[in-house]
């Protein structure tokens, strides 16, 4: 099996006709994922990429059972588009667009827990089940089907890992870019729950960064929840404090949210830490040889 | 994107939070005229700069007499203030504040944030006001009381009263305080903000509350949304690195060390530095060139890392994904020709057409070292820079 998106996964695609769209579609279904469409306004009825075009997400569902969706529209129109999914009823939304507005998000994740659809993003890379499904904008090539399942804010970051668990040869079950926001539309123990769940998956690969306090809260649930071991890197070690190091969440404030607390909360719920980035792969080969 | 103290008052005002009547003043000449307008015979005289800790700096200062309003404006006009929140040059003082005095009887906090863990908007009032919020949360957590806002209902007047009684606040000032309340977590909806702190909100020698300091942060990412905001912009108290990698597209952080790095995601950007740190040296920024990455955006990066005197080698590490690791090989060899490097140049890529890159850059006959393990790099890098 996979988490969130694999062989039953039938996906459309927001904003279908632009340039990054149409780049990381093209690359979706030649991956062999299920798109089966897309979703421009004004353009209903036109075809792309040898597939439909509708003008609205509703009358994208009603003629192709859509359940999953993937969003490249810009942030302006991002709360319109969410929104259109929810009300269409889409139960998993993937959103690639970087620069939301907080508050917007804010009320989107309200909406999104009473409709009981799961929003991945915003600010992130998307889903990747290996040599299954493929939807969001990470390089195809350095996956292989395997058993980590990777979860992360950060989007090179996760290449990292990825490439590391292949080269090394366990592969991934599924990799998960939550993003890089201050509010997530899903955090490190919505998708943790999953993977422990997840018969494909032996071992869990966690990326963090500085900033807000998601990675204690997901530490304090391994504690009690995981049974499989998990790795985790938290980057910013070397951020100072007040500055924002890119991603709109990742920044240490009131002096909290600094990568040692939450290296720590981590260390504490038994999970094992790596300092350098260059050191996942091994360490859960390590821990995963070792368990057996 | 931070607002000026007198900014945030002015946004104050217009949801009838109340301040004291002030003036702005961006010339030495018309400080005096100014001050005399508000026709008191006492000032409060604040330096106009977005750093916190001005008071301690000198930058705020109670006057008694128009010649001593002219004194300090004579003293900080033109100048630049260094607070604890600075760096060594500190920030320009363009503009000062000119307001009434206020007799204070007492000074509480108030202030409003998105909290990230329970995912909603929160008010945080304190009776220890006027001093480090972060020391009260640290020391006396009990001293701060909470209420969550929502941004589809108005702000309800019960979390008012609870947060009134939090603060001691007798009857008269309670219905004082519910006005504040709904206004500000209006005030923070409606415009997108981020931040505000009220620090400290008075209560005066009348029986009267009154915001004396207003930091604002507004939510940059929302500023499409508000025009009457974006002109607030002050770009001289921004690091000026910092503003130049803005107009590129490239998020730049100054930081202290000796090596400049150029990664692509800020994820990677940062663990990058950590593996600096973990070889033994220290970055001299961080430098996230994105996933729009091109030639020219490379080149601009390579210059701005430059421009920093600190920086002795330099660490490039890219991983294509949407980024073509050739198309960074062309922008790196085009920088190094324009403007001339004569530090190491250290580069990982990895990724998309990286054996491209490889090649590109090894027939480039320039002093660049490929080194495709992330570790190896940086222990170069920090080897090279000693």
């Amino acid at each position: 099996m996979s988490i969130l998106i694999g062989n039953d996964t039938i996906a459309i695609c927001q904003g279908f006709t632009g340039s990054q769209a149409t780049l990381h579609c093209e690359q979706a279904i030649e991956y062999g994922t299920n798109l089966v469409g897309g979703v421009t306004p004004g353009k209903a009825g036109e075809r792309h990429l040898d597939r439909p075009v509708f003008g609205d997400v509703k009358s994208a569902v009603e003629k192709t059972k859509a359940n999953t969706s993937i969003i490249f529209v810009p942030a302006k129109f991002c709360k319109d588009s969410i929104n259109e999914a929810l009300d269409a009823g889409i139960k998993l939304i993937i959103v690639i667009t970087e620069g939301i507005p907080t508050l917007d998000m804010l009320s989107l994740k309200i909406k999104a827990d009473e409709f009981g659809s799961m929003i991945i993003g915003p600010n992130c890379p998307g889903l990747i089940t290996p040599g299954v499904c493929k939807l969001g904008i990470m390089p195809a090539d350095i996956h292989k089907k395997g058993k980590v399942g990777i979860v992360s804010r950060s989007g090179t970051l996760t290449y990292e890992a990825v490439d590391q668990t292949s080269q090394i040869g366990l592969g991934q079950s599924s990799c998960v870019g939550i993003g890089g926001d201050p509010i997530p539309g899903s955090n490190f123990i919505d998708i943790l729950k999953l993977f422990e769940l997840d018969d494909q998956t032996e071992g869990i690969v966690m990326v963090g960064e500085i900033g807000g306090t998601a990675e204690e809260e997901a530490a304090e649930f391994i504690k009690s929840n995981i049974s499989k071991p998990v790795v985790a890197y938290i980057a910013g070690v070397s951020a100072p404090a007040g500055k924002r190091m890119g991603h709109a969440g990742a920044i240490i404030s009131g002096g909290k949210g600094t990568a040692n607390e939450k290296f720590l909360a981590l260390e504490n719920a038994g999970v094992v830490t790596v300092k350098s980035p260059a050191l996942i792969g091994k360490t859960i080969s390590d821990l995963l040889n070792f368990k057996k | 994107m931070n607002l000026h103290e007198h900014q945030a008052k002015t946004l104050f005002k217009s949801y009838d939070l109340p301040t004291s009547n002030f003036f702005v003043a961006s010339k030495v000449e018309e400080a005096k005229e100014l001050a005399k307008k508000l026709n008191v015979s006492k000032w409060v005289v604040k330096a106009q700069v977005h750093a916190g800790g001005r008071g301690k700096a000198g930058g705020v200062e109670v006057v008694e007499s128009l010649d001593d309003v002219e004194t300090f404006a004579k003293k900080w006009l033109g100048k630049n203030l260094v607070t604890y929140q600075t760096d060594k040059n500190g920030q320009p003082v363009n503009s000062i504040l000119i307001e009434e005095c206020t007799e204070i009887s007492s000074e509480l906090y108030l202030g409003i944030v998105v909290d990230r863990s329970t995912r909603s908007i929160v008010v945080m009032a304190s009776p220890e006001g006027g001093v480090n919020i972060e020391e009260v949360a640290e020391n006396n957590p009990e001293k701060i009381f909470k209420a969550s806002v929502k941004i589809e209902e108005e702000a309800s007047d019960d979390d008012a009263k609870r947060l009134a009684q939090g603060l001691n606040l007798n009857s008269e000032q309670t219905n004082q305080f519910i006005d504040i309340f709904k206004n500000l977590s209006k005030l923070f909806i409606e415009k997108d903000l981020a931040l505000v702190e009220i620090n400290p909100l008075v209560i005066d020698d009348k029986n009267k509350l009154k915001c004396l300091d207003g930091k604002v942060t507004v939510d940059s990412n929302a500023l499409f949304r508000h025009e009457e905001l974006m002109s607030l912009r002050d770009t001289s108290q921004e690091e000026q690195r910092e503003l130049e990698a803005s107009k590129w597209d490239l998020n730049y952080v100054s930081l202290e060390g000796e090596i400049g790095c150029m990664v692509n995601g800020a994820g990677l950007a940062m663990g990058t530095m950590d593996i600096i740190k973990l070889a033994g040296g220290f970055p001299a920024n961080f430098l996230d060139v994105g996933g729009g990455v091109n030639e020219k955006n490379v080149s601009e990066a390579f210059k701005i890392i430059l421009s920093d005197q600190k920086v002795k080698a330099i660490l490039i590490n890219i991983f294509g994904g949407i980024v073509k690791c050739d198309v960074v090989a062309e922008g790196i060899i085009s920088a190094v020709k324009e403007v001339g490097v004569d530090i190491p140049v250290i580069v990982r890529l990895k990724g998309n057409n990286a054996n491209i890159a490889q090649e590109i850059l090894t027939k480039s006959d320039l002093n660049i070292i490929f080194e495709p393990d992330l570790s190896t790099a940086a222990e170069k890098a920090v080897e090279l820079s000693k």
